[in-house]
């Protein structure tokens, strides 16, 4: 077992992508994910690797683009405006079908909004932010200890399935210090013969496009892309269930939010309310059987957000309105409590009764 | 720690989330509580979160002058720098605590004033170590990021505090062990280490081990 160093949300996400193999990073500032991208320009020199500030998001994602063409490990990071500023190299990205890196280290808006943490882009995350028919592996680490371990899934499950891949964090786990266990460095990749890597005369040109002229050619890419998304889900979906043996009330958070509600779940069960948590790991493909199979069991669901309820519509989906769906949330920097989130299973539990 | 030591200025630099915050507002409250009269001056331009503010009503309860920018904690990610910094500087009267920002980075604000403080010659630049970061895991890792600080500044250290932790986890066994890096540091640096920190609990179990009550927010 490698001995634990205390680091923040961020310089983990940057020391994890960079013990994943990535030696490609391209960003610009923006409170609260700069320690990423500090962390980078510290350490990528000492290593061989690139580290870029580009003149602007748009720049950056680009850059990530052309990095992804050649099949290397690459990655950005921003904070939600800066993220929206991204969305259209994410489109091409997925467009081309190409791995990548995307960090977001969320925080309040929409707009300029502010600098405290939020969840409030989970629709753009999971709905796709960009234009045309694509999708983003999204994941939603916890602790400071996932943010690392999720980097290097994340490259992997990218580079398994060609398509970009999204931590989704917030500045809370960005900002907070905790101990972690660094990964081993270990890269494991999958062949790439798309890669545009230098024909030596022998092969044909890859070429890496987004562009299909022919409606019938770009109708059939968008099917075999959404083939692939069917494998994903089925395959992929990622969650924690806690306390749910004999759960009659359901709460379901992810990140910042299932920290807190995790607290109140404990603090419920103390008052004899048989309380128990889905916490998605994947935002996208969502734990939707998981939260099926529990809608038969229990008799109402709580989502806990830091946004107006965007996550709620998909436990709606996933459990097809079988149950009732409250919500318990807090926006635009603020974290609800754990006696908030507790107030909010007291009040359902009572409601049912 | 030897009150008949103390500089009028005590400038706390070092590597990001090394814990100068937290030792600067607990140095402050000692000397007041040794009956110098004290200023802390926030002075960190690089990032918006974890401020000496974060403790401001503890600080003045005690009568600790707080010079901080109306900026900080108010979510305003402005960095520029509290004009009576300079008045707390120039004028030689009070002690002087400053909390700079991180790494050399942080340590550029700090430029401004050096010409005027080391004029006065009559302060103590302490490198807060913690080897338990990940950029400075050990003595030759810290003292890059040292001599990187007295380049961006203009300063050089007087001296080591070693605040060697693991966050919540810590227990006394692992300050122990980090003692011996700290030694190492002091050796090729040729900084004396002037003290050791750690959170009140954890410090009580260890032989001179300034205690720090820590600011915290945790979730």
């Amino acid at each position: 077992m490698a001995e634990k160093v205390l680091m923040k949300g961020n310089e983990a996400i940057a020391e994890a992508a960079i013990r994943a193999g990535c030696r490609h990073y391209f960003g610009y500032p923006i409170t609260p994910q700069t320690e990423v991208a500090a962390y980078m320009a510290k350490r990528m020199p000492k290593i061989g690797g690139t580290f870029l500030q580009a003149e602007s998001e748009i720049s950056a994602i680009n850059m990530v683009y052309g990095v992804a063409g050649t099949g290397k490990r690459v990655m950005t990071s921003s904070s939600s405006p800066g993220i929206s500023l991204k969305q259209e190299g994410i489109s091409y990205i997925a467009g081309a079908d190409l791995p990548a890196l995307i960090v977001n280290v969320q925080r309040g808006g929409p707009g300029l909004g502010g600098i405290q943490p939020s969840q409030s882009d989970y629709f753009q995350s999971t709905k796709g932010g960009g234009h045309g028919d694509y999708r983003l592996i999204v994941l939603a680490p916890e602790s400071v200890q996932e943010m690392a371990d999720m980097t290097a899934l994340a490259f992997e499950l990218a580079e398994k399935y060609r398509m970009p891949a999204m931590l989704l964090a917030d500045g809370t786990m960005g900002q907070m210090m905790e101990p972690v266990e660094l990964p081993e460095e270990n890269i494991n990749t999958v062949d790439m013969p798309w890669a545009v890597t230098g024909t030596e005369m022998k092969r044909e040109h890859n070429i890496i496009n987004s562009l299909y002229l022919k409606p019938e050619e770009l109708e059939q890419k968008n099917i075999e892309r959404y083939e692939r998304y069917k494998v994903i889900e089925a395959n992929e979906a990622r969650y924690e269930s806690f306390m749910m043996d004999d759960a009659e009330y359901c709460v379901v958070a992810f990140g910042i939010a299932a920290r807190v509600a995790k607290n109140a779940v404990v603090a419920a069960r103390k008052e004899g309310i048989k309380v128990g948590m889905i916490r998605p790991i994947t935002l996208w493909p969502f734990p939707k059987e998981a939260l099926c199979a529990a809608a038969d069991k229990v008799k109402a669901f709580i989502s806990v957000e830091l946004s107006m309820g965007q996550m709620i519509e998909d436990i709606r989906l996933a459990t097809e309105c079988k149950k009732p769906v409250e919500l318990c949330n807090r926006v635009g920097g603020m974290i609800p409590t754990p006696e908030e989130v507790l107030a909010k299973i007291r009040e359902v539990k009572g409601g049912s009764n | 720690m030897d009150n008949n030591t103390v500089k009028r200025i005590t400038l706390f630099c070092g590597h990001y989330g090394s814990g100068k915050t937290n030792i600067a507002v607990n140095y402050a409250l000692h000397l007041r509580k040794n009956g110098f009269p004290v200023s802390i001056a926030d002075i960190d331009i690089v990032n918006p979160y974890f401020r000496t503010k974060d403790s401001l009503s503890e600080l003045e309860d005690a009568g600790v002058e707080v010079i901080a920018l109306p900026f900080a904690n108010t979510s305003v990610d402005l960095p520029s720098m509290p004009s009576e910094v300079y008045g707390l500087v120039q004028s030689r009267e009070k002690y002087v605590i400053m909390d700079i920002g991180g790494d050399d980075r942080g340590a550029y604000a700090l430029g401004r004033f050096a010409p005027a403080i080391a004029d006065e010659n009559n302060y103590d630049m302490f490198f807060v170590a913690n080897f338990y970061r990940p950029l400075t895991r050990t003595a030759s890792e810290a003292l890059e990021v040292l001599r990187e600080i007295e380049c961006a500044s203009h300063l050089k250290f007087t001296g080591i505090v070693n605040n060697s932790n693991i966050g919540r986890e810590t227990t006394a066994e692992d300050v122990l062990k980090t003692y011996a890096e700290a030694q190492e540091l002091s050796r090729i640096s040729g900084l004396p280490l002037r003290f050791t920190t750690a959170e009140e609990g954890i410090a009580q179990k260890l032989p001179e081990v300034f205690s720090l009550k820590l600011q915290s927010k945790i979730f």
